[in-house]
């Protein structure tokens, strides 16, 4: 049987590792190529790494940073960040990348997707949905520029419009519960569940592991997701990188086998 | 360079090619045979093809892309003669393993030919039930028949998947691996030296690092 996903989420900024709260306030929690090295030895499902200064400042993706983590990684990397081109989806997944997220440039020129997936294959083309909800309307919308600009798309819409231009994965990110850990947004996670048929990837508010457990139960076969929950430790936010064990992660995954 | 000679001189007898047309996690598969002690390098030209006594395409992406990339690089025609005349032993990595096929329905190219199938897409709905495609993440592979690359792996073995096409053999015997999403397919072959797996075991943790490891030792012998 395929098996739930559960899977830590880097963030880079300004050449280190960071964790933020709602997309702002990094805290440096060390240097990505060291974490990666623990994660290995954890023998964590996959992970995720997005660089979130390049769009913000414009600049291309890191491509010696993402050779080295490539190099590193004994287990499957995504990385996303300042990608824009169907070229450096060609040029990430040549270095060893598994999976290139890509989240701002989707929004404005959806037919990337496309042109990304007839060059590299679906399932190396993941879509970031990073949303926020509005609270007086109840509807969940698309931000880009790392949160910073309401596309005013409601995220189900831009996760059935990604699927059907060929993403092979949807990255489904809540602004609101990020760095919070408060727990996932189910509702927001149901929404898009309920609207494609590709696998996804939830971010965003993982307070406990009792918070993956239930995500499995509810959702079966999901990609779980998480930053503070696999880099924080106790009550004081202390940087110790963990991971669930083995046996913990079986019975976590148990309700959907 | 000299490191590998001085390690075959240690006892490991073969040098191993990761062929690095482009594609692939050249450097992952390297770094682990390098922590192993096993000698392996990356092949960048024919002439380092003809001196390595096994080879490894590795691949990640689509068919005719990859295709064209062996194609560009040079190599092809080499890893042609080093298979099929040399009947060096090679292993092919998800779209490396899908690129022996004869063809796929992913692409328009040929493939190379070396194993006898054809690689096709996942059905949409398997056993009436909806498939999420592309099967990406962690799955069990079950052994059909006896083989020294599966020696000293943890049962379950299980491997990370990320694709939307398999292989199908023309023959049940090529099958060396079966894998169940929605229904059973064949998730590794074997025929004579030729060697494919559709998962990356250069991101399976100890489950492909021992499969690698036997690879080596099915090279060395």
């Amino acid at each position: 049987m395929l098996r739930p996903r559960i899977s830590p989420c880097l963030l880079i900024h300004k050449g280190g590792l960071v964790k933020t709260v709602r997309f702002t306030h990094p805290k440096y929690v060390g240097d990505p190529i060291n974490a990666v090295r623990i994660f290995n030895d954890k023998e964590v499902d996959e992970i995720i790494v997005l660089d979130i200064d390049a769009t913000v400042a414009g600049r291309k993706p890191d491509y010696e940073l993402i050779r080295r983590l490539a190099a590193e990684c004994r287990m499957p990397l995504c990385y996303g960040g300042g990608v824009t081109s169907k070229n450096e989806f060609e040029r990430i997944v040549s270095l060893g990348v598994e999976k290139v997220a890509v989240g701002s440039a989707c929004v404005s020129d959806p037919d990337l997707i496309s042109r990304a997936a007839a060059a590299v294959g679906a399932q190396s083309v993941v879509a970031v949905v990073d949303v926020r909800l509005h609270e007086k309307t109840g509807q969940y919308t698309v931000f880009t520029r790392n949160g910073l600009v309401d596309s005013g798309i409601a995220a189900r819409d831009f996760a059935v419009r990604m699927r059907s231009l060929g993403a092979g994965e949807l990255l489904v990110n809540s602004i609101d519960r990020d760095g919070t850990r408060q727990g996932y947004d189910m509702d927001l996670i149901a929404d898009v569940r309920a609207s494609v048929d590709c696998p996804i990837t939830v971010l965003g508010g993982a307070g406990s592991l009792k918070d993956i457990g239930e995500m499995i139960a509810r959702f079966g076969i999901i990609g779980v997701s998480a930053g503070s929950l696999f880099v924080f430790k106790g009550v004081y936010n202390a940087v110790l990188i963990n991971y669930p064990k083995r046996a913990e992660r079986e019975s976590l995954i148990s309700a959907s086998l | 360079m000299a490191a590998q000679v001085a390690r075959i001189s240690q006892g490991w007898q073969a040098l191993i090619g990761i062929v690095d047309y482009g594609l692939g996690n050249v450097q992952a598969i390297a770094n682990i045979y390098a922590r192993l002690g096993i000698p392996a390098m990356p092949v960048r030209d024919p002439s380092e093809i003809g001196t390595a006594h096994g080879l490894i395409l590795p691949g990640v992406g689509s068919f005719d892309w990859a295709i064209r990339l062996l194609d560009a690089s040079g190599m092809r025609s080499a890893l042609e003669e080093a298979v099929q005349v040399r009947r060096r032993p090679v292993l092919g990595i998800c779209v490396g393993f899908q690129m022996m096929a004869r063809e796929s329905q992913e692409g328009v190219l040929r493939g190379l030919g070396w194993l006898g199938g054809n690689v096709r897409r996942f059905e949409e709905v398997r056993s009436e039930r909806r498939v999420q495609l592309p099967h990406m993440g962690w799955n069990d592979a079950m052994g059909t028949q006896p083989s020294a690359l599966l020696d000293g792996l943890e049962r379950p073995m299980r491997f990370y998947f990320l694709h939307s096409y398999y292989f199908v053999p023309d023959r049940a015997e090529e099958v060396l691996l079966s894998t169940d999403y929605f229904g059973p397919f064949c998730s590794a072959a074997v025929c004579g030296n030729v060697m494919g797996v559709q998962f990356h075991p250069e991101k399976s943790h100890h489950w492909g690092v021992g499969l690698l490891r036997n690879f080596a030792e099915r090279v060395a012998c």
